[in-house]
């Protein structure tokens, strides 16, 4: 039974990461429609962040919490940078951006490798975050999941906000709707598009702190992300940031449920099985926006 | 980061391998002798020996620093006036982390540059690529990463463990302090799973009872589950026969599970002093490693090794195993070809049964039969400043058994 407790909490916490991840990318893929292949290497820019914070802010604790708006800042003037020498240029063509993104994730890997060189990079995670939290005998929740699951929250109820309740949230949801629409009304598009840019790359880099509690630092962690953040944002649907959160929880509980019966390989099968079958039935995703100017 | 791709690859390398070996028949009339062999060129007041690492690619992280100690061999070697009074010439060749890459690139430096011995390769995907070039040229292979045995080929030697070397001793020191149940971790490919195939093998004749077996997929990051089956199976402790980035995962999560090393330690085969850096003492620290060589072996040959690698390379780069019997090799021929008085590739393995070099890990002798070589089985623990100091050897250097022959529990395994 505390297993099966665990599993759940597991599960929950894998969601949270793959939301996490996905997060960013719902905003720029979700809202604007641009497939930025780049995403994961602003994820990666966010832990190098962490690491080299780390080298002048010695605390680890001190450190990490400098280092999420300091990353978020840093991934988020990547993104706009990207925005703003390429992906402009190329919104009516969403397969060039596929292309030139991708072109510019390899220059940041190769870029990541000549500054920090080739070998996985170490930070040190303040103690606490190392350790875990005891319910029960048997039942133990890792802190640095914890703290994952809670900054998530946190960071979907703030884009929630801001896009309900702010002029920018106001002006982002328009421009989805209606590009030409928002122009004619006076809503400046270009700006809202990177401000739009740089709150989604922004978050990758917030992933990417987070990211430095559970895995390995290195100049192609992104690639392996990547994948599963389009997943979550393609099945939750374009457009909406629910169905990005509803479909990264249930794909982490699925993810642990099934491996926990099985092994990591056949869980991942089955999770991509389920996905396609998923695909088959909705193509359009879990939740869909209806608007005139989407196809 | 480690022998990731091992395996993968194997069966398309195998069959471009011998694609390769096809051609070379066609081509080499007229080039060798009459044995069939390319005979080295030394005519000169040089020898060429060959050099064939990845400098390039996913392994190039690992092969380097092998690469750079075989180099400090060379260089040494030279200074001290070379082997039978000629100069080594060092010719370096990238494999590029591509199996038939290195398969091309042996065949280069074998028949093109015609050296007298060839050093280097890292995953066993790439031995079994270059393997036909080697046999087929008769020319000599030292390689150098320990590795899952059940191989012998004439024209190479293998100067890292096999498994009874590494895996076996690991398991006696599970079982001689005590430990009664053993949960198996490792990366999904052939090297891990055929590593827990002899640890099964092993178990079941010692009475050590395997709890479980999982494993994940190269480059797999997401350990939450495996860490709590690991943690629900009570087991006393695990085996880890994990590969690359999956590693720093795995021990993140199994320290903030609240798992410790004192309670349910942790073995691996693949983390060597360069990936304790990568990962992290703070998740490292107190867990268990097994290998021949630690940089903190103590012995003058392992001083002079440590002391010149740190001159010529940094003072912060570590000295692994690898590198270490990748160093051997190099000493290792010459004092074949000094004992036998010849560059002339049969004449040099003919005179290698029972040569020795005092090496940096001890005393290693080649076993002539098998062409590995006795190496001393050690067990290591992590410390907190990222060194591995040796708990536990097995006194005396072990006598090398690729095909396990000598181990009655190992009989039914292939």
């Amino acid at each position: 039974m505390t297993v099966i407790l665990g599993q759940l909490f597991t599960g929950v916490s894998i969601g949270a990461v793959l939301l996490l991840i996905a997060l960013g990318l719902a905003l720029t893929f979700g809202q604007m429609n641009v497939i930025n292949m780049a995403h994961g290497e602003f994820i990666m820019a966010g832990a190098y962040t962490t690491y080299v914070l780390q080298q002048t802010v010695t605390d680890a604790g001190l450190s990490l919490l400098v280092a999420l708006p300091v990353a978020f800042a840093v991934a988020g003037a990547m993104g706009v940078l990207l925005e703003w020498a390429l992906i402009r240029r190329l919104y009516t063509r969403p397969l060039d951006t596929l292309l030139v993104t991708w072109g510019v994730s390899l220059m940041l890997q190769q870029l990541a490798r000549d500054v920090f060189g080739a070998p996985n990079v170490q930070t040190k995670a303040p103690d606490i975050l190392t350790e875990s939290t005891s319910l029960g005998t048997d039942l133990s929740i890792a802190n640095s999941r914890l703290f994952i699951l809670g900054l998530v929250v946190l960071a979907v109820a703030a884009l929630t906000a801001a896009l309900r309740f702010t002029p920018l949230g106001r002006r982002i949801r328009a421009v989805v709707q209606n590009r030409d629409l928002a122009a004619v009304s006076g809503i400046a598009t270009g700006r809202v598009d990177r401000l739009t840019f740089f709150i989604g790359s922004g978050l990758a880099g917030v992933a990417g702190v987070a990211l430095t509690l559970l895995g390995p630092i290195g100049p192609t962690m992104g690639t392996n992300i990547i994948i599963d953040a389009f997943l979550v944002v393609v099945v939750g649907g374009i457009g909406q940031l629910k169905g990005s959160v509803i479909v990264a929880f249930v794909l982490g509980m699925l993810q642990a449920m099934v491996e926990y019966l099985t092994t990591l390989s056949v869980a991942k099968v089955i999770v991509f099985v389920a996905i396609v079958a998923f695909l088959q039935w909705r193509p359009q995703g879990l939740f869909t926006l209806r608007t005139r100017s989407l196809a | 980061m480690l022998r990731f791709h091992r395996r993968r690859l194997a069966a398309f390398s195998v069959a471009l391998a011998a694609a390769l070996a096809v051609s070379a028949c066609g081509s080499k009339t007229g080039e060798g002798d009459d044995t069939g062999g390319v005979t080295a060129d030394t005519s000169g007041d040089t020898v060429k020996v060959g050099l064939l690492n990845s400098l390039s690619g996913t392994m190039a992280i690992s092969e380097v620093t092998v690469r750079d100690a075989i180099m400090l061999a060379v260089e040494e070697i030279n200074a001290a006036g070379g082997v039978l009074g000629k100069k080594l010439a060092p010719v370096g060749e990238d494999g590029g982390s591509d199996w038939p890459t290195f398969a091309e690139k042996a065949e280069k430096l074998i028949k093109v540059d015609r050296v007298a011995a060839v050093f280097g390769c890292w995953t066993s995907a790439s031995r079994k690529a270059v393997k036909p070039v080697f046999e087929e040229n008769k020319a000599l292979l030292f390689y150098p990463v320990q590795y899952e045995g059940l191989e012998q080929s004439p024209y190479i030697f293998y100067t890292g463990a096999t498994t009874n070397q590494q895996i076996v001793p690991g398991l006696d020191y599970l079982k001689a302090q005590g430990k009664k149940s053993v949960y198996l971790v490792g990366s999904d490919y052939v090297f891990p799973r055929t590593a827990n195939k002899i640890i099964k093998a092993y178990a079941e004749a010692n009475g050590l009872k395997v709890l479980g077996e999982d494993y994940a997929p190269l480059g797999s990051t997401e350990f939450g589950t495996i860490v709590n089956k690991v943690k629900a199976s009570k087991a006393e402790a695990v085996f880890n026969t994990l590969n690359g980035d999956s590693n720093v995962a795995f021990f993140k999560e199994y320290k903030s599970a609240g798992l410790t090393a004192a309670a349910m330690p942790v073995v691996s085969v693949s983390i060597a002093e360069e990936e304790v850096k990568s990962i992290g003492t703070q998740y490292l620290s107190g867990q268990l490693t097994a290998w021949n060589y630690y940089q903190t072996t103590t012995g003058a040959a392992n001083d002079k090794f440590v002391k010149a690698y740190k001159a010529k390379f940094g003072a912060d780069k570590p000295t692994s195993d690898p590198m270490e019997a990748a160093y051997v090799s190099v000493y290792l021929w010459k004092a074949m070809v000094e004992k036998a008085g010849s560059f002339d590739v049969e004449k040099v393995k003919g005179a290698a049964d029972g040569v020795t070099f005092e090496a940096p890990e001890g005393l290693v002798t080649i076993d002539g039969a098998t062409q590995h070589i006795h190496k001393t089985a050690r067990i290591g623990k992590i410390g907190d400043d990222g060194l591995i100091t040796e708990v536990w050897n097995s006194g005396s250097p072990v006598k090398p058994d690729p095909y396990l022959k000598g181990y009655p529990w190992a009989s039914g395994l292939s």
